[in-house]
């Protein structure tokens, strides 16, 4: 009975801890599907929006929710600024040159914000009603935790609604599949990546704000989880939205399990099934097979 | 038919083709440079010694990444990989020579490089680049979890080893056997790549990574040709790390780390990939603004350094060679007829 | 009956949805000369990228000379004979036009692994790449990069390099598409002069070109072959006329 307790409340950690991956990862996926992009910058929009999330609360006083709102609106601006000036510059360019320009990307962001607000941990006061344990019957769990896998579950449906309901929604995944054949059909391309790059970057903001308590925020936080999101977009499949849910839970859940029972090979573990997984199913678990 | 057959290798656009692996007047000088290096600056000669090793890893992705056109975030695994061979075998007083102890180091990462490549170049893009970064993560892992063998997160120190052809020592303090013995190893090492980057495997390098569709379709076997480099390269990225640790009797982590294969391709980048000498300026230009700027200003660094990347990736894809080999283009009159 | 040089049968390649190619029954014998036409978007790029291995099929199976090669690679089958020249150049850009030639005729008679010689130096390859050059008066342009080439003459290099294979089967998809009517005849004049044995699949929208060219002409329509036949009797079927003509009318 006490083991069952033990694995249930183990799980609910990893997965909200997937819950996070996916909220930040699932703008890369996107992105990267839609336009073959490789952005190793946006670990650092996750950073980005998590400090200006905690500097909203800290500084202006704004409420967790609502500085959630703000990081989530600014970081998609400035994403959408750099994408429109810098970013579409690189479109045709070779992978190197797109790894380049984004490691060199982030070290900016880093630099910047180690200079503006320094290299320390920024811890973010998670509101009253979020602290605590939630009795559910059985036990008590970690509230945060339970609200943190309501709203990954909240986003991932709204998520598959727009994709699968919306004109837009139709149009990104149309361009995923055949980013060609969508051109000619007559979607407007340039805009339609300006849209989902600035959302999928609100969304890493998001994700680096919610899982501050996790995850810890500091500047390095935009290249010491970067292999994590990385592996969750290859291991999910470019642009599927559901690819990534599912992949971030296993990661997430993975981690958690493997940090108590395994806490020294762990990660070990982690990578050795991505090349695993990758290496019979290169595009991804839910990705489209190329011919 | 016969006569102008004849004449077609004396033709001025074939004479250029098998004239194009003659060495250039300038060639000597970097090798010139870091002789009179060693007599000019006889105290700095462990940053010397350390910028020749970074030139020979540099020098290992180049094969890979400036000819056959590998992007990869991962090739500190093959460093990190001779560098504990060297180190295991130093500690353990298995072996401690010198010279033989890089041909196994050189083994070791050859077997590694082999291995992931046969498994990893069935893959491109974006899975063949993670691919990479989770092989020498894993490789770290793997390190740091064997620790009887790799000491862990502290490392091998004050690994003993032996003085070369028996009589030089290897003295932290005057690192003058390191310079030299890292100076010899360079340079055939150097000569390996360059012969190679001239051979018609180096040619079908290049058919590969300027067309790979069109080699395919001349009947290239490609993924064999670039499994082949990607060895070759490991085996040498190998021997850099060897190197590395017999020059600094020191082994740990940071070899295998994403910080040095990252900077590794910053500073291949920096001097221009696929220029075999790209690597010399590069490493030059890098160490030179690290060493005086890092220390002090870290912060400054990692920003200057970002915004370089930046506008290297925008506007000098091809690194301080290209842009030097622009301005000669636009100095010299138009040749053509 | 001996088996043809080439042979598709019940060949079928979708994607997605769409069906590319289908149930396409083809025969290329030693020595053919063998046209493929057809509307655009009649798949008839598809069926070439299927039958050099690009694209593998859904479906059905290519023997060679009576062998199964369905499975086997794009570089196996060059080595099997099989050579094709691309609808749009893929060539070297940044490389000479001698060099492009070259590097395809090394691999051809094995100089390509070489590791430990400088390349370029083989004067047997040297040779028979300059000659190339000169059958597609590209000698002027030998030392040339691709880059600085016009595009029609580009086509020619494309040409040079399927010849440098010394291939048994030529797949020629839109060899004159690109280049200017002056210099059309050079590539015209370069097929007239192919090996008799050689079997030469021309892809073209040139109806001249075609109806000079072809001793056989296979219409391809909606991936699916819609008739087959002698160069008269393709010119006669009222049908084929109506599907080029309706093609025309919607526009």
């Amino acid at each position: 009975m006490i083991l069952g307790v033990d694995v249930a409340s183990m799980l609910l950690g990893g997965v909200a801890a997937g819950m996070v991956l996916f909220i930040v990862s699932v703008g890369l996926s996107v992105t990267m599907g839609l336009m073959g992009f490789v952005n190793l910058a946006h670990g650092g929009f996750a950073m980005l929006g998590g400090y200006a999330i905690a500097q909203a609360m800290k500084l202006w006083g704004l409420g967790f929710v609502a500085a959630l709102v703000f990081g989530f609106v600014v970081t998609a601006l400035v994403s959408a600024v750099l994408e429109r000036l810098l970013y579409s510059r690189l479109y045709r360019a070779s992978e190197l040159d797109q790894v380049l320009f984004t490691i060199g990307l982030v070290f900016m962001m880093i630099a910047s914000v180690t200079v503006l607000v320094g290299p320390e941990n920024q811890p973010l006061k998670l509101p009253p009603f979020l602290q605590g344990q939630l009795n559910l019957g059985i036990t008590h769990y970690r509230t945060y935790s339970v609200v943190l896998i309501v709203v990954g579950v909240v986003i991932v449906s709204g998520l598959w609604l727009g994709f699968e309901r919306t004109r837009t929604g139709a149009q990104i995944r149309a361009a995923v599949d055949n980013r060609r054949m969508a051109e000619s059909l007559g979607i407007n391309i340039g805009r339609l990546f300006t849209l989902t790059f600035a959302f999928g970057s609100g969304m890493a903001a998001l994700g680096g704000g919610l899982g501050a308590e996790f995850l810890g925020l500091d500047p390095q936080y935009a290249l010491k989880y970067l292999v994590y999101f990385l592996i969750v977009v290859a291991v999910g499949g470019l642009g599927r939205v559901t690819g990534v849910f599912y992949a971030a839970l296993l990661i997430g859940v993975l981690d958690f399990t493997l940090k108590k029972y395994m806490p020294q090979g762990g990660t070990a573990f982690i990578y050795a099934l991505t090349i695993l997984l990758l290496l019979w199913r290169p595009q991804g678990l839910f990705g489209a097979k190329t011919a | 038919m016969t006569l102008q057959a004849a004449g077609w290798f004396e033709h001025p656009a074939a004479v250029a083709l098998a004239r194009r692996h003659r060495l250039r007047a300038w060639e000597p000088i970097p090798w010139l440079l870091a002789v009179a290096f060693y007599f000019v600056f006889p105290k700095y000669l462990g940053f010397g010694t350390e910028l020749l090793i970074t030139v020979l890893f540099a020098i290992s992705l180049d094969l890979v990444l400036g000819y056959a056109g590998i992007v990869t975030l991962g090739h500190a695994a093959f460093f990190g990989a001779g560098a504990y061979t060297v180190g295991i075998l130093a500690k353990r007083a298995i072996w401690n020579e010198p010279m033989s102890g890089l041909v196994m180091a050189a083994l070791v990462a050859a077997l590694i490089g082999l291995g992931s490549g046969l498994v990893l170049l069935r893959t491109q893009g974006l899975t063949l680049l993670m691919l990479t970064l989770c092989t020498m993560a894993l490789l770290e892992e793997a390190a740091n979890l064997a620790h009887d063998y790799t000491g862990g997160f502290d490392g091998l120190d004050s690994l003993p080893i032996a003085p070369l052809l028996g009589t030089f020592e290897f003295n932290p303090l005057y690192p003058r056997t390191q310079y030299l013995y890292v100076l010899s190893v360079l340079f055939v090492c150097f000569i390996v790549v360059r012969t190679l980057v001239y051979s018609p495997f180096g040619q079908s390098l290049t058919g590969i990574r300027e067309n790979t569709l069109r080699m395919h379709a001349v009947g290239a076997p490609v993924r064999r040709r670039l499994v082949l480099c990607y060895t070759l390269s490991a085996a040498i990225a190998g021997v850099a790390g060897g190197i590395w640790a017999q020059a600094n009797a020191y082994v740990n982590l940071g070899t295998l780390g994403l910080d040095r294969a990252a900077t590794v391709l910053i500073i291949l980048v920096l001097g221009g990939y696929g220029r075999l000498y790209g690597a010399f300026v590069g490493a030059v230009a890098y160490m030179a603004l690290s060493h005086f700027l890092s220390k002090f200003y870290p912060t400054a660094w990692q920003l200057g350094l970002g915004l370089l990347l930046v506008v290297i990736a925008l506007f000098a894809r091809n690194g301080i060679l290209g842009i030097a080999e622009a301005a000669a283009r636009r100095l010299r009159p138009r040749a053509t007829p | 009956m001996t088996s043809p040089l080439l042979e598709t049968r019940t060949l079928c390649r979708n994607f997605g949805a769409l069906a590319a190619a289908r149930d396409i029954d083809f025969r290329l014998e030693a020595g053919a000369r063998h046209a493929l036409i057809g509307p655009n978007g009649a798949g008839k790029t598809t069926f070439v990228n299927l039958l050099t291995g690009v694209v593998p099929p859904t479906s059905g199976a290519i023997l060679l000379k009576g062998r199964d090669i369905t499975s086997v690679a794009q570089a196996q089958r060059v080595k099997l004979g099989i050579a094709r020249t691309f609808q749009i150049n893929r060539l070297f850009r940044r490389l000479s036009v001698l060099e492009n030639v070259y590097i395809a005729v090394a691999e051809r008679v094995g100089a390509a692994p070489t590791m430990f010689r400088p390349a370029g130096t083989r004067r047997d390859v040297v040779e028979e790449a300059m000659a190339l050059l000169e059958t597609l008066k590209l000698t002027p342009d030998a030392g040339r990069r691709i880059s600085e080439l016009p595009y029609g003459r580009q086509r020619l290099v494309e040409l040079a390099i399927a010849l440098g294979l010394k291939p048994e089967i030529l797949l020629l998809d839109e060899p004159a598409a690109g280049v200017p009517s002056a210099e059309s005849h050079i590539i015209l004049d370069a097929i007239d002069s192919l090996p008799r044995e050689i079997g030469v699949l021309i892809i073209d929208h040139d109806m001249d070109l075609v109806f000079r060219f072809a001793e056989r002409i296979t219409v391809l329509v909606g991936g699916a072959v819609f008739a087959s036949g002698t160069p008269r009797e393709i010119g006669a079927d009222a049908n084929v006329r109506a599907v080029y003509l309706g093609q025309a009318a919607r526009g």
